[in-house]
């Protein structure tokens, strides 16, 4: 049988892989510090964020009133909506759509709904090859490779692998040359732009007052997604509604500074409706398909904040945990911190470890453009789970918080601790017991014979 | 003035200098210092693993240990952090027992804090380093002091460098209970973390935080690097001649 790899053994395993290691590195120190650079030169980026934290709070806290505008805008507008309960509704509401119409080949730009439903392998069991336009996740597709962030999706591959992934795909003569690559990509996905008939995009944000649709890339590859196809497909969470169009300017002038250090995204593509009768292009119909997915769960729980998140992958980059074992380690979709607050409410228990795996230093608090205490949340989803937590763990807790309560089994823990770490040296490298899982990464200062309160109690508290 | 001292269960029994180091710098800035005996811990790492009745139970003994104590003072920002924000936090559904908890937050102030704002002490002007110095910024420092205060403490220094690491608010990878969860993870995070230290040059860090010191010096040793890792607190009392230089 196989049996899923514990989440320690999985940090332990992406901690030993350098190559990876490194290249996640780079890639999110220097987005850490082009974030920084960017928000310095934001005139009232504090404000700004306080704004959109606002925003975003108030649209989950009204979210039937502003989702059912947005409906009435976009149906009104001539789009087809769709309301798809969970992931397994999605995929077969929109492979009906190519089915039903025989849509043979789709293009893609990057949506991380779409692979929260895992939706390509929905579309390939029903015959519709789906291409991935967005470089990084056309990448990670021609190398069966998974994404590992929200954002860069191949930030876990240095430059040969994905050299390496293009020539061997596109069949072209080697070379290592971001630009060359880039335009032998560029030259394959035209082709494929020019015969597909159905686009898939996902949506950064819903504008409830329009119906209109927000989708940001820095390739192009949304725009000729949402025009080049016959029809066109956006896939939403629930969540990504907003009131107004002016509260898009405040959220935009923070997502692309967030998660690029960019003033703005290349391509901001704004889709209002299906083409007019006097647009000479675009697609014949648009379907817009609002999905759940344990979005109203969440909502209607303590955690409601967590659907705040604008997915700018900004604490990704900040989180040292991140950093340092990658997006695989986290088994989802959603890695980073983020994902440790995602993951366990969209997927359920399986994925209970993920909140415990941080040292709730707060960098992705402070990252946070729509200021999610994602910290204190882990928190929560940790007492939240706290009956699956490892038996050892649990038994240690309760004995630990007990001998608090009373001083003088504290003291004895003092002095056993003592005993059991034994003089002669004042480092201890290979500890027992509970003491094993500590000098597995450092050593152990033998604790000073004299615990404070008996320095204390011999002579300090006299001195006045 | 009086205070009490909330020493926390590590630095009690890991770092007993350090406590020593605090009741002497507070004394010879004309503070009376108590040690209500029968403390023991914050709750902190009960708190951080979910673990919030326990965490709550100890709370209230917090509470009932510094009653009649009219300023309590700790050498950690983290246990100050339990104290002030999620002892009251922890107690919210019992009015009575919240008050109280709002109380002994309002009272308890982080030793470095106190001294600056609470006893208007100019740390840096009382700061003596012989060798340059470097300095780790804890996490849970946050929203108890700044990363300039902590730069304008150590400023005065006697002339000597402060070699500020390129971040230095990056996590030393303890984080509790997780250390020992993750231990393989917390490692590399800490590889990082005395790596960012060791390219400072410096060999003396002031880390004034008993769990972070406790971690990065360990790793230290591990890894055989020639860092030391000292409290602002025994930095201060060396400097005033309070306490012997400890090398």
């Amino acid at each position: 049988m196989n049996v899923p790899k514990s989440l320690r053994t999985r940090t332990a395993e992406a901690v030993a892989d350098r190559r990876v290691v490194q290249a996640v590195q780079l890639a999110s120190w220097r987005k850490v510090d082009q974030r920084r650079e960017a928000l310095a030169k934001l005139k009232h980026a504090e404000e700004l964020s306080e704004r959109a934290a606002q925003i975003r709070q108030h649209t989950l806290e009204n979210l039937p009133r502003y989702l059912g505008q947005f409906v009435e805008r976009v149906t009104a507008l001539g789009a087809t909506v769709h309301l798809a309960a969970d992931a397994a509704a999605a995929c077969r509401i929109i492979t009906d759509i190519a089915v039903t119409r025989g849509l043979k080949l789709a293009v893609k730009s990057k949506s991380m709904t779409s692979e929260e439903v895992h939706l390509n392998d929905a579309l390939a069991a029903a015959g519709v090859r789906v291409v991935e336009t967005d470089l990084g996740e056309f990448i990670v597709q021609i190398d069966h490779d998974r994404p590992s962030h929200i954002v860069t999706p191949i930030i876990h591959k240095d430059r040969k692998q994905v050299a390496q992934a293009l020539v061997r795909e596109l069949g072209c003569a080697y070379t290592e040359d971001p630009t060359e690559l880039t335009m032998l990509a560029r030259r394959y996905l035209r082709d494929i732009f020019r015969r597909c008939d159905l686009g898939i995009t996902g949506v950064n944000f819903a504008v409830a007052e329009t119906g209109t649709i927000c989708l940001c890339t820095n390739e192009g590859n949304g725009r000729m997604t949402v025009t080049r196809p016959r029809v066109h497909v956006a896939l939403l969470g629930i969540e990504k509604v907003i009131p107004r169009m002016a509260d898009l300017g405040v959220l935009l002038k923070l997502l692309s500074r967030s998660a690029t250090g960019q003033p703005m995204g290349v391509y901001t593509t704004l889709v209002t409706g299906p083409p007019r009768p006097d647009d000479v292009d675009g697609p014949q119909e648009l379907h817009v398909v609002l999905m759940d997915n344990g979005r109203s769960d969440i909502l209607a729980g303590p955690l409601r904040e967590v659907l705040r998140c604008i997915r700018c992958g900004a604490c990704l980059n900040a989180c040292p945990v991140y950093r340092s074992v990658g997006g695989h380690a986290y088994n989802s979709v959603y890695p980073g911190p983020i994902g440790s607050l995602l993951t366990p409410l969209l997927y359920g228990p399986q994925h209970d470890e993920l909140p415990r795996a941080s040292s709730l230093c707060g960098a992705c608090k402070l990252a946070c453009p729509v200021q999610i205490d994602i910290p204190e949340l882990l928190v929560r989803l940790r007492a939240g789970a706290r009956r699956r937590q490892p038996l050892a763990k649990r038994v240690l807790l309760r004995g630990w918080s007990w001998a608090m309560r009373l001083p003088w089994v504290y003291r004895l823990g003092q002095k056993l601790m003592r005993a059991a770490l034994p003089g002669g040296n004042d480092w201890i490298s290979r500890g027992m017991g509970p003491l094993k899982d500590w000098t597995i990464a450092r050593d152990l200062p033998r604790p000073p014979a004299l615990s404070f309160r008996r320095l204390w109690k011999e002579g300090l508290d006299d001195e006045r | 003035m009086e205070a009490a001292l909330f020493v926390t269960c590590l630095t009690d029994t890991f770092y007993p200098r350090v406590g020593e180091a605090v009741v002497r710098v507070l004394r010879h800035f004309g503070c009376r210092v108590r040690f209500p005996a029968a403390q023991t811990c914050c709750g902190q790492p009960a708190y951080n693993s979910g673990f919030h009745a326990e965490a709550a139970a100890l709370v209230r003994r917090m509470i009932a240990v510094f009653e009649g104590c009219e300023r309590v003072v700790t050498p950690s920002a983290s246990c100050a952090t339990m104290v002030k924000r999620h002892g009251p936090e922890l107690l919210a559904d019992d009015p009575p027992a919240h008050e109280a908890a709002r109380r002994l937050a309002d009272k308890t102030f982080e030793f470095a804090t106190f001294l600056q704002h609470e006893l208007r002490v100019d740390i840096a002007a009382h700061l003596k380093f012989d060798e340059p110095v470097t300095f780790h910024y804890p996490c849970h420092a946050r929203g108890i002091y700044s990363l300039d205060d902590l730069q304008g403490w150590l400023a005065g220094g006697n002339g000597q460098e402060v070699r500020a690491p390129a971040r230095p608010d990056l996590c030393c990878g303890f984080g509790g209970m997780f250390a020992v969860e993750f231990p393989e993870l917390s490692g590399a995070m800490l590889g990082d973390k005395l790596a960012e230290l060791a390219a400072t040059g410096a060999q003396l860090v002031v880390c004034s935080e008993a769990a972070c010191g406790l971690q990065m010096a360990g790793g230290a040793r591990r890894r055989g690097l020639p860092l030391r890792f000292k409290h602002l607190a025994e930095c201060l009392a060396e400097s005033l001649g309070l306490m012997e230089a400890q090398p």
